[in-house]
């Protein structure tokens, strides 16, 4: 009888456990980190996270914080999926939180009508709704350094460079494949412009989730034969695809992946045939740089690395250090403007919008050459950053471009529209940039 | 001794055929439905209303639709994720054509589409039974996710391929959208549920209900005695798809905000057959109980390390989560195959004695 009073007590507790734990103050400044370390998409989020965590464990560790204020974080999985995803969201951000990562188009097509009531920075570097480039509809959100359609033009850019020209486009046959999914289709706007103004002839081919299935696809561009290929993938359905390609014996280096389908995951499953597969970026790959010996010295020779030293410099563990980095900077702006106090969210809001981030400024982080000096403003939400373009050797990842310009004359003004559409659909009204400073 | 019916005399056939007939069962479940109603908007935070009790009483919808045509009719099915998804379309197509249409009649009208494709697809069951209907009915789960992948209408032609749901207000209280908040949207999920259990509930004591059974058990015998089993299994699948529209409706508009066709796929049908299963088949309080543990357990097993303070990796969290998961849903299936239902029965059964064992 008692043991099951007292069971019945320790059932109780543990279901009012975390009713009670809820909305616990926090000093530090605290960021949730919405990861994926599980599940069909676990390759790909599990450099991501490490890159994060060790960064911030970075600025803990050498510089004691950011201004002095600690950085706290808290993993939460969500395997990718969206109603994971947005409870992480609901039960991480009443401990103040300041800004969120979805690493999910999905997530953060969620979390954007949330962002402005809760008060929360939605950060989604490089993917989530281009459409949020504009910062007059969507002050919450951000996705610098670039977006899909700028990532889109800047691919045909470089295609037009290989090819000797924009006039040579004419008559060339590109493909795009796509994840049959709202971030599979974002360059598909983009680049059926494109195609139209520098008459190329596009094919769009989708592969349905989670992309395993791909036989009929290449079957298509086996026929197609196409000149180049682009393609959005995401998780196993880059490697898949690599292996296709290498299987009908497609030349590997008229092949260009978006920034999530060029991570080393995606080209080992196919071995040699995967040399001279092309991805874009917006960072360098490798640990060639300042900012990684001391990622090495002060986190992993301590013991508090979070993933293994010698998986440090792939793609996507580069892209959660970038990732951080710029979370930080933008923090670090806002506490320039606010010192002496504990941030709130509007104040790292602002430090979003007006990050800065020069040349000397990468140097100092120990980050020149590996990613692209950033400004954002009211209006810009996304810098309109420049792409990189890299190859796989076979072994290792390396830049074989220039920074490739994107093409903002095309870009922007399809921003500013679709802005304004998603904006009228959640109801907002366009704010006034000249009216803020 | 407490639970017992003894002194309560019907003294008329309507007292007679109540659903709760004893009256320590009305009052209860009065006091419940208040509790529902009143307790989770006072007192329940946004995480709790948000992630767990929005997301239940939708599920718990659709489970019940579910239910009203595997475990009543006797159908089994695995297209709920498709038809939820015509369901959330369709509302989301007639909202933005109509926006002066009030939302509540919006997902009754989606409901009917929903219903209406269900009769559709349903039409392969008047020759193939049991596990060969499964299979057909899994081709109307994936072919309503291609359609509303491929045809970009259904989006009204948004680049992002997402539908989104507009800002709407019932009696000047914002019910969708960002701005609405989540008590409203979870007494406005609840309310639907309510007046859905019911129409359930006599639905399937009443003739109809009957007939859905007789097909269920004997389909050969029901049709002698005169059911006619076209028109019975249609009416299943209409009515269970309608049901499965309104909660797919509301799956976008209540709580999910904006969805794209992934949220509705294989998974989602699965899950929604396991609620009917773990809750029992052919049980309305089973589709509330198999909801309930399929929602709370995996959050409970979430934040149970937390509480216990155990510093566990998330990947580490979430395997073990999904394992523990795995091995209740057995040791439930194993202790009760008849689902949760049976277990309420049975503690009834017992409470009529206690507390005087003999």
């Amino acid at each position: 009888m008692r043991t099951r009073v007292l069971l019945g007590l320790a059932i109780l507790a543990l279901l009012l456990g975390p009713l009670a734990l809820a909305g616990f103050a926090q000093t530090n400044a605290f960021i949730p980190l919405l990861v994926y370390r599980t599940g069909p998409y676990a390759p790909s989020g599990i450099p991501i996270a490490n890159g994060f965590v060790d960064y911030f464990t970075l600025i803990n560790e050498r510089d004691g914080g950011i201004n002095g204020v600690k950085v706290a974080w808290e993993e939460c999985e969500t395997q990718y999926d969206t109603k994971q995803g947005v409870e992480c969201y609901e039960r991480l951000k009443g401990k103040s939180a300041l800004l969120v990562n979805p690493y999910s188009t999905g997530i953060t097509y969620q979390l954007i009508p949330k962002a402005p009531v809760d008060k929360v920075v939605v950060f989604s570097m490089g993917y989530g709704m281009s459409a949020a480039s504009d910062g007059r509809w969507f002050p919450w959100v951000f996705n610098f350094p670039t977006n899909y359609w700028s990532q889109a033009s800047a691919v045909v850019r470089y295609i037009s460079q290989q090819e000797g020209g924009l006039e040579k486009l004419k008559g060339k046959k590109i493909a795009h494949i796509y994840h049959n999914s709202p971030y599979g289709k974002e360059a598909n706007s983009t680049l059926e412009d494109l195609a139209k103004t520098y008459q190329f002839e596009l094919t769009l081919l989708a592969v349905d989730h989670p992309g395993q299935e791909q036989k009929s696809t290449w079957l298509q561009i086996r026929r197609l034969n196409p000149d180049w290929i682009f393609m959005s993938g995401w998780g196993v359905m880059n490697q898949v695809a690599v292996k296709e390609a290498a299987a009908i014996g497609f030349k590997m280096d008229h092949f260009i992946g978006n920034w999530w389908s060029a991570s080393d995951a995606d080209v080992t499953p196919a071995g040699e045939a995967a040399k001279g597969y092309k991805g874009a970026t917006f960072h360098a790959p490798g640990i060639g740089y300042k900012v990684h010996t001391e990622v090495i010295k002060h986190v992993y020779d301590k013991g508090k690395g979070a993933g293994k030293k010698e998986e440090m410099g792939s793609p996507l563990y580069n892209r959660g250090i970038v990732n951080a980095m710029l979370a930080a900077e933008a923090i670090r702006t806002a506490a320039v403007k606010y010192p002496k106090q504990a941030l709130n969210a509007e104040q790292v809001r602002w430090g979003f919008e007006n990050l800065n981030l020069t040349d000397k400024r990468l140097d100092e982080l120990g980050m020149k050459g590996f990613t692209h000096p950033i400004k954002v403003s009211c209006e810009d939400h996304e810098g309109g950053g420049p792409v990189l373009i890299q190859q796989w050797d076979g072994k290792k990842w390396s830049v074989v471009s220039d920074w490739v310009p994107v093409m903002r004359e095309v870009v922007r003004p399809k921003i500013e529209a679709a802005a304004v559409e998603e904006g009228k659909k959640l109801g907002y009204t366009q704010r006034d940039c000249s009216k803020e400073k | 001794m407490i639970y017992r019916e003894a002194g309560q005399f019907k003294t008329s056939y309507g007292a007679d055929q109540a659903i709760f007939p004893i009256v320590q069962d009305r009052v209860l479940v009065t006091l419940g439905i208040l509790a529902a109603f009143l307790v989770p908007p006072l007192i329940a935070d946004e995480y709790w209303l948000q992630a767990v009790l929005i997301p239940l009483v939708i599920y718990a919808l659709a489970a019940l639709g579910l239910n009203l045509l595997t475990g009543y009719a006797g159908q089994v099915s695995l297209g709920t994720g498709g038809f939820m998804a015509v369901g959330a379309y369709a509302a989301f197509k007639l909202t933005t054509a109509f926006p002066g249409l009030s939302i509540l009649a919006v997902f009754v009208l989606a409901g009917l589409m929903a219903a209406a494709v269900g009769l559709v697809f349903g039409i392969p069951s008047l020759r193939i039974k049991g596990f060969y209907l499964a299979v057909a009915t899994l081709a109307a789960q994936f072919f309503l996710i291609w359609l509303f992948n491929k045809v970009a209408w259904f989006t009204n032609y948004a680049s992002s391929g997402t539908i989104t749901a507009p800002p709407r207000t019932v009696f000047g209280v914002m019910v969708t959208g960002p701005l609405a908040t989540a008590p409203v949207r979870y007494v406005v999920a609840l309310g639907v549920l309510a007046v859905f259990a019911l129409i359930a509930k006599n639905l399937v004591r009443g003739r109809v209900g009957r007939s859905w059974m007789a097909i269920r058990d004997r389909d050969i015998a029901a049709e002698i005695i005169g059911v006619r089993p076209l028109r019975t299994k249609l009416l299943a699948f209409g009515v269970s798809s309608f049901y499965c529209g309104v909660a797919g409706a509301e799956y976008v508009f209540l709580y999910l905000g904006s969805a794209e066709t992934l949220a509705f796929d294989i998974g989602l049908s699965f899950l929604v057959l396991f609620m009917v299963i773990i809750g029992g088949l052919g049980s309305i309080l089973g589709s509330f109980l198999g909801a309930a543990f399929i929602v709370l357990v995996p959050i409970f097993l979430t934040n149970v390390p937390h509480t216990l303070g155990l510093a566990m990796g998330v990947a580490l969290q979430k395997q073990i989560e999904l394992m523990v998961f795995g091995a209740l849903i057995i040791f439930f299936l194993i202790v009760e195959p008849h689902g949760l239902a049976r277990l309420w029965l049975i503690t009834k059964e017992k409470l009529r004695l206690w507390p005087f064992p003999h």
